[in-house]
């Protein structure tokens, strides 16, 4: 490795792109940074950071505008061939061949980076066990589960070992118990052979695992140093809020974010509420805001800096929108009590296979309902046909009080639908959308006007504007809008935050829960588990079972013996519990 | 070492696309069965030629002379004659689509002849006009014959009047078989499909599945990936060929009077053409929609319409003249026709396939650029 002690080395890096309105963004904006070799770099940012886009850059696949790149001690712009001979590249969407087998995908992989053949059986072998794919070779890569389609990936890029390994976002979209996988292959190769390995990530909690941090946003370094150094920005300012007995931290949590001028950042967290305090702010104000909940400091993490330095630039960018919807539901207000959602027994099957299992339970009106589970759980399945869009093989389904195997039509009037790809008509207007979508949901005249400029006020939007071009949050919104466009009573919203930033997470999670005040009732799925701790309650799905079933602090409980445990780990127990259970079942079967 | 891992890695990647394509069944669909229904669509379904066509013809002269000049009709394979009695009936009939044509022997028909200056009416049904044109040609030698057999019978008697009679001969296609030249056509049409067709998808759908990011980022040169992507289908376009040219010669007896080796170089010569266009369009557009209706508005289409396969490009205006002499199908259909047909001429095959080698390095040059391992 040259005995270089460097393996990148950016200098005023610049790339701009053209924006969608014509203009040019500028992606990377005069970047300089130093990479060491032999450790496990991370690129944290916010969606639209730049990432990516430094990435492609060091592996030679754009072309530099300004500035310097060395990779490995080459000059990138001038030889990328001799920079892509030597490391090894895994994009954010991994391009295994679907048509291919496991085994194929690797060899191919293996014969172009030229792996001799005898080194090539061990190296296969340990990467077959690494990600547990041993038993399935000659499967199709394209019948693979998300995860494992990812570890496959890492795989394939792991076919030798390089001098440099990036990973752009390899986590994204990945259950949390295939990303703990995928995180100990890395980890394992960082230690037995020494990879230098540059990772972008939206996660904090694999940013710490890394020797040195590079926060980026809008194209520009924010800060960058060892996890640990970086995590003392926020000294003395962490704290942990416990709401008191009966009241959800999400309604604790609401309130303190509501307030930017005293609190940097709140999140509930089990069971209780983490927050940021301004360091302007006195005791006395914190106090009033807090009423009588009681504080107690609580080490800092990354993540609370990485809150910080976003904040800070929000500030500096634009002031924070504050969007507080008053939304009440069209329905009568009669029959409080009465779940809105009744499953009993659900059964879904597709030929032999079963995608869900015997499922049960209800959901009460204004609750916040959670959906969890790894990737291929049968969260989407259960979701559908709670929405009426796959009928069930078996059980009894009932939503706002209609049966859906006799109302679907006008059960489908009461609920609004948010799906997790952007599925509006991106060459409309945001005014066009609203109105189509208010149409289709039988809205017209001056109904149809009305609520259209309500949703627009309540969601902030710009009605001349061209939908396909928002911003992700913005995006966002709009599809919010539009799912509540009739007034439902039901709102289903699957992934809803995957691919958009922290703070704009926030904002949107304060828009679920004043809804849930406004008495909507909210059916969520997510992969952030630390999302879950907005809900009332959440279930765990694990193939087709559901797991656990109950707010997240009975989760919690059930996972295992402590409070203190995060959601996280709650799931990844709860799923591994399940899983070994099924399997000693099947064993003595 | 850089020769052999250049070895290494066309190896594995060709191995990759074969893989690929013989999973596809769409696209084996396409590239072997779709051709055999072209040839026999084309070599039975299609044809210009008429057979059996209809015409009625009307005696209002029933006298031996007028019988006898028409007698002609009922030898003719080509046409299948019916009788009415009068003009009226015949009228009717060839509006209600019936007939084809009618042949009207006026009532003074043998006075006239006589005379010297006998006339017979043919009425065409000209909705469909090349049609119309076939029987009339089909009805004139029809009644040439007994003409020429009177006046072979009057001998070297002065009959006062002077014949001049055309002796028609057709030359390379003798029996004027429209077969004859679809199927030499189809050859081309099949190379077309084949090559721009299939090959449109192929870099198109690594865009868009984003393999070709991972891909990009290994020791791969871009012509390794081109010529990988074409290995296979040169394969199935060979397949398709040696299709093509037995039907030719035992489904449709078409004669092949040029060397079968030329008419094989050729072909393939045009099928390099074929998939360099195509995987130009595929690596260029990076969408497999736009890429496959480019392919078939740029290659396809004109192939069929613009490259002289069914209409003669001396008939059209100079624009499109100058259109279909860019496109490489017209100068390989010009080329395979003669080949077909009149045989081994040099001088134009030599010119035909230096055009078609050009624009076949050109195409996978310009592919080769376009996979330049940048994504902006």
């Amino acid at each position: 490795m040259n005995g270089a002690e460097i393996t990148v080395s950016v200098e005023a890096l610049r790339k701009t792109f053209e924006a969608p309105d014509g203009g040019a963004v500028a992606a990377v904006d005069g970047i300089s940074m130093t990479v060491r070799a032999g450790e496990l770099t991370a690129l944290v940012g916010p969606d639209g950071a730049g990432k990516t886009t430094l990435m492609r850059m060091i592996a030679g696949l754009l072309k530099i505008d300004a500035g310097s790149l060395r990779v490995l001690g080459l000059d990138v712009a001038a030889d990328p061939q001799s920079v892509q001979d030597r490391i090894s590249y895994m994009p954010q969407r991994f391009g295994l061949y679907e048509d291919l087998s496991v085994q194929e995908n690797l060899d191919l992989y293996a014969d172009l980076h030229g792996v001799p053949q005898q080194e090539r059986r061990d190296r296969f072998a340990r990467m077959l066990e690494m990600t547990d794919m041993a038993r399935f070779t000659e499967r199709p890569a394209g019948k693979l589960s998300g995860g494992m389609k990812q570890k496959l990936g890492l795989a394939c890029t792991l076919v030798r070992s390089p001098d440099l390994l990036l990973l752009d976002e390899p986590s994204v979209g990945v259950d949390p118990l295939s990303r703990r996988d995928l995180w100990k292959i890395v980890q394992q190769l960082v230690d037995e052979e020494h990879l230098s390995v540059i990772v972008s990530t939206a996660y904090m909690d694999e940013a710490e695992r890394c020797a040195q941090v590079f926060v980026m946003n809008r194209g520009r370094l924010l800060a960058e140093g060892a996890p640990e150094t970086l995590r003392t920005r926020a000294q003395g300012l962490t704290f942990t809020a416990t709401p008191s007995e009966g009241m959800p931290a999400r309604e604790l949590q609401a309130r303190l974010i509501d307030a930017p001028d005293r609190i940097i950042d709140a999140v509930p967290s089990g069971g209780s509420v983490r927050f940021i305090r301004q360091p302007e702010t006195d005791d006395a104000r914190l106090r009033d805001l807090l009423h009588d909940a009681p504080i107690e400091p609580r080490p800092e993490e990354l993540e609370d800096a990485f809150m910080m330095l976003l904040r800070q630039e929000e500030a500096e960018v634009a002031t924070a929108l504050t969007d507080q919807p008053a939304s009440e539901p069209a329905s009568a207000q009669a029959d409080q009590d009465k779940p809105v959602i009744v499953v009993r027994d659900l059964v879904r099957k597709f030929g032999d296979f079963t995608a869900v299992a015997s499922t049960s339970f209800d959901v009460a009106r204004g609750e916040i309902f959670g959906l969890l589970g790894p990737n291929g759980a049968g969260k989407t399945t259960t979701f559908r046909m709670l929405c009426g869009l796959l009928p069930a093989t078996s059980g009894h389904l009932e939503v706002a009080g209609l049966n859906l195997r006799t109302a679907r039509a006008a059960a489908r009037g009461r609920i609004g639908y948010v799906s997790q790809k952007f599925a509006l008509y991106g060459n409309l207007s945001v005014r066009e959308n609203l109105e189509f979508f208010g149409g289709a949901y039988g809205l017209r005249g001056k109904r149809l006007k009305t609520r259209v400029a309500a949703s627009l006020e309540q969601f902030g939007l710009d009605p001349s504007a061209q939908s396909g071009i928002l911003p992700a949050g913005y995006k966002q919104r709009l599809a919010m809008a539009t799912g509540l466009i009739h007034q439902p009573d039901i709102l289903f919203l699957d992934e809803p935050t995957s691919g958009i930033d922290p703070l704009a997470r926030r904002a949107f999670w304060r828009t679920i829960t004043a809804l849930a005040g406004g008495g909507v009732t909210i059916i969520i799925t997510t992969h952030f588990m630390e999302e879950a701790e907005y809900c009332d309650r959440i279930a765990i799905q694990d193939a087709g079972r559901v797991l656990a079933l109950g707010t997240p602090r009975d989760v919690r409980q059930q996972a295992g013996d402590a409070g203190v445990m995060d959601m996280n780990s709650a799931f990844i127990a709860i799923v591994e519990q399940g899983r070994a259970k099924h399997d000693a079942k099947e064993a003595a079967a | 070492m850089s020769a052999s891992g250049f070895a290494t890695r066309l190896i594995a990647l060709t191995r990759k696309e074969t893989r690929q394509m013989l999973r596809d069944r769409s696209n084996l669909i396409v590239g072997l069965l779709l051709p055999v229904v072209l040839i026999l669509l084309f070599g039975y379904g299609l044809s210009f030629d008429v057979k059996d066509a209809r015409v009625t013809v009307v005696l209002e002269d029933s006298s031996p002379t007028a019988r006898n000049a028409v007698a002609g009709m009922r030898g003719s394979p080509y046409l299948a004659p019916a009788w009415a009695t009068s003009m009226a009936e015949a009228e009717q009939m060839i509006r209600a689509g019936q007939t084809d044509a009618i042949l009207r022997v006026p009532g003074d028909f043998s006075r006239r002849l006589a005379a010297g200056d006998a006339q017979l009416q043919l009425l065409l049904n000209g909705v469909d006009s090349n049609t119309a044109a076939t029987i009339e040609g089909y009805v004139s030698g029809a009644l040439a014959i007994p003409a020429q057999q009177q006046a072979d019978r009057a001998g070297n008697k002065p009959s006062g009047v002077a014949s001049v009679v055309v002796v028609q001969r057709m030359w390379f296609n003798e029996a004027g078989e429209s077969t004859w030249y679809l199927v030499p056509g189809l050859v081309v049409l099949v190379m077309t499909l084949i090559g721009a067709f299939l090959t449109s998808l192929l870099v198109a759908r690594e865009w868009e599945r984003g393999t070709l990011e991972s891909l990009f980022v290994t020791p791969v040169r871009p012509l390794e990936l081109v010529l990988a992507k074409l290995a296979p289908y040169i394969v199935i376009g060979a397949i398709d060929l040696a299709m093509c040219l037995l039907a030719a010669r035992y489904l449709f007896d078409v004669p092949m009077r040029g060397s079968l080796w030329v008419i094989i170089l050729a072909s393939l010569l045009y099928l390099m053409v074929s998939l360099g266009l195509g995987l130009f369009i595929s690596a260029t557009t990076r969408n497999q929609f736009a890429a496959s209706q480019m392919a078939l508005l740029t290659s396809f289409m004109p192939a069929m319409m613009l490259s002289g396969f069914v209409f003669d490009l001396r008939n059209v205006p100079v624009v499109i003249q100058v259109v279909s002499k860019v496109l490489p199908a017209t100068h390989f259909m010009g080329l395979i026709k003669t080949l077909f047909m009149a045989g081994d001429y040099w001088p134009d095959i030599l010119r035909d396939c230096a055009i078609l080698a050009l624009y076949a390095v050109v195409l996978i040059a310009a592919t080769r650029r376009s996979l330049k391992k940048k994504l902006d």
